[in-house]
């Protein structure tokens, strides 16, 4: 891993470019999109919480929603210098930590952020190249601007490349 | 409802309080169980940005075992009783009575009694909550998951998320005489029971 890493933070998102690596920590039913341009070597990562904010009280924090949060990354990326028309998209995450009998919607959120995260980059336009979603544990996820690489970690389920 | 950012200094006591006696109780048949001196801290009460939660329990990617109970009655919230693994570990010793140390990998029996122990934990919690409140509170069956503390807390941050960009948490920490079985006990309630329960303490 080159360069800098970046972290970011739950309902957060950090745009750059090569050689920087972007990382997030501890994702439950959480998604990490990323995004990357593989000519510029530009792209961002987002830590979504929540599928919809149209379905949530009033929040000042865009990037907490996967219906708000991919258009403003979308935007820095290319304001950035990234082409919108090459930018390829990733996601990981969306699991179900614990599961009940009477899951709650609540409980199910992985699987609603998944859905509308793939939603929304169709409707942008974007392509989904690569994704690693559902499941029962957390992941680590980072993108490395070099290379467009986007790693999975897990606790019991090693680490791999999507 | 009550505005989070208006509670008044007494109703934050007030909290506190509430989570002192539970915790309280609730140390007290945790250190029956494992027949071991367990002490608590005075309760955290505090509004904090979600995404600072998993930073109290030594960050996102810290390898933690949870115990997780929703709760149901006029106040619901959820329970997580959140522990590194190596602490979870000693207290399956503990509750099984065998030496410290035993435990390097958790079966389905050490599985069930952590459960158990979240269970027994919320009950005394929740009962010496309701003596305070006359809220009366049921526990779901327990949950179990050991992975990481921020994808862990999701589940519980998620409902917080919908309705705004802030927690309250109800924290205390246990830790035992000779330091092995330490963890964190979280009381959250949903954005909507702390009006209920700050009515029902009378506190203005």
């Amino acid at each position: 891993m080159a360069g800098n890493l970046v972290k970011v933070g739950m309902a957060d998102y950090k745009v750059g470019r090569s050689p920087s690596t972007l990382i997030s920590y501890g994702l439950g039913s959480c998604i990490g999109v990323s995004l990357y341009d593989p000519l510029r070597k530009i792209g961002g990562l987002l830590h979504i919480m929540l599928p919809d904010s149209t379905q949530a009280r009033s929040s000042d924090n865009p990037a907490k929603f996967a219906d708000t949060g991919i258009p403003l990354m979308i935007n820095d990326v290319v304001a950035l210098g990234a082409s919108k028309a090459r930018l390829v998209a990733k996601i990981a995450g969306g699991a179900q930590m614990f599961s009940f009998a009477s899951a709650s919607d609540a409980m199910r959120v992985g699987t609603r952020n998944a859905e509308t995260c793939k939603q929304i980059l169709r409707r942008n336009g974007i392509k989904l190249i690569a994704e690693d979603t559902g499941g029962t544990y957390g992941r680590t996820v980072s993108i490395d601007l070099a290379t467009g690489s986007y790693k999975v970690k897990t606790i019991d389920r090693g680490e791999k490349d999507i | 409802m009550i505005d989070e950012f208006d509670l008044t200094p007494a109703q934050l006591d007030a909290m506190r309080e509430i989570g002192n006696i539970g915790a309280g109780n609730s140390a007290t048949a945790l250190s029956q169980i494992v027949n071991k001196k367990i002490d608590m801290n005075v309760p955290q009460v505090s509004l904090i940005p979600i995404e600072d939660v998993p930073d109290l329990v030594g960050g996102p990617d810290a390898l933690v075992v949870a115990v997780f109970l929703r709760v149901y009655g006029k106040a619901p919230g959820n329970i997580l009783f959140v522990m590194p693994k190596k602490n979870a570990f000693y207290l399956v010793d503990g509750l099984m009575g065998k030496p410290l140390g035993t435990t390097q990998e958790l079966d389905e029996m050490g599985a069930s009694a952590l459960k158990e122990a979240g269970n027994i934990l919320a009950g005394s919690y929740l009962n010496a909550f309701f003596h305070f409140t006359k809220i009366s509170m049921l526990p779901s069956i327990p949950a179990l998951a050991i992975d990481m503390a921020g994808a862990i807390l999701n589940v519980v941050l998620v409902q917080l998320g919908q309705m705004g960009d802030y927690a309250m948490v109800i924290e205390t920490k246990f830790l035992a005489e000779d330091d092995s079985i330490n963890g964190h006990f979280f009381l959250v309630p949903d954005p909507g029971s702390l009006s209920t329960i700050v009515k029902a303490v009378g506190v203005e």
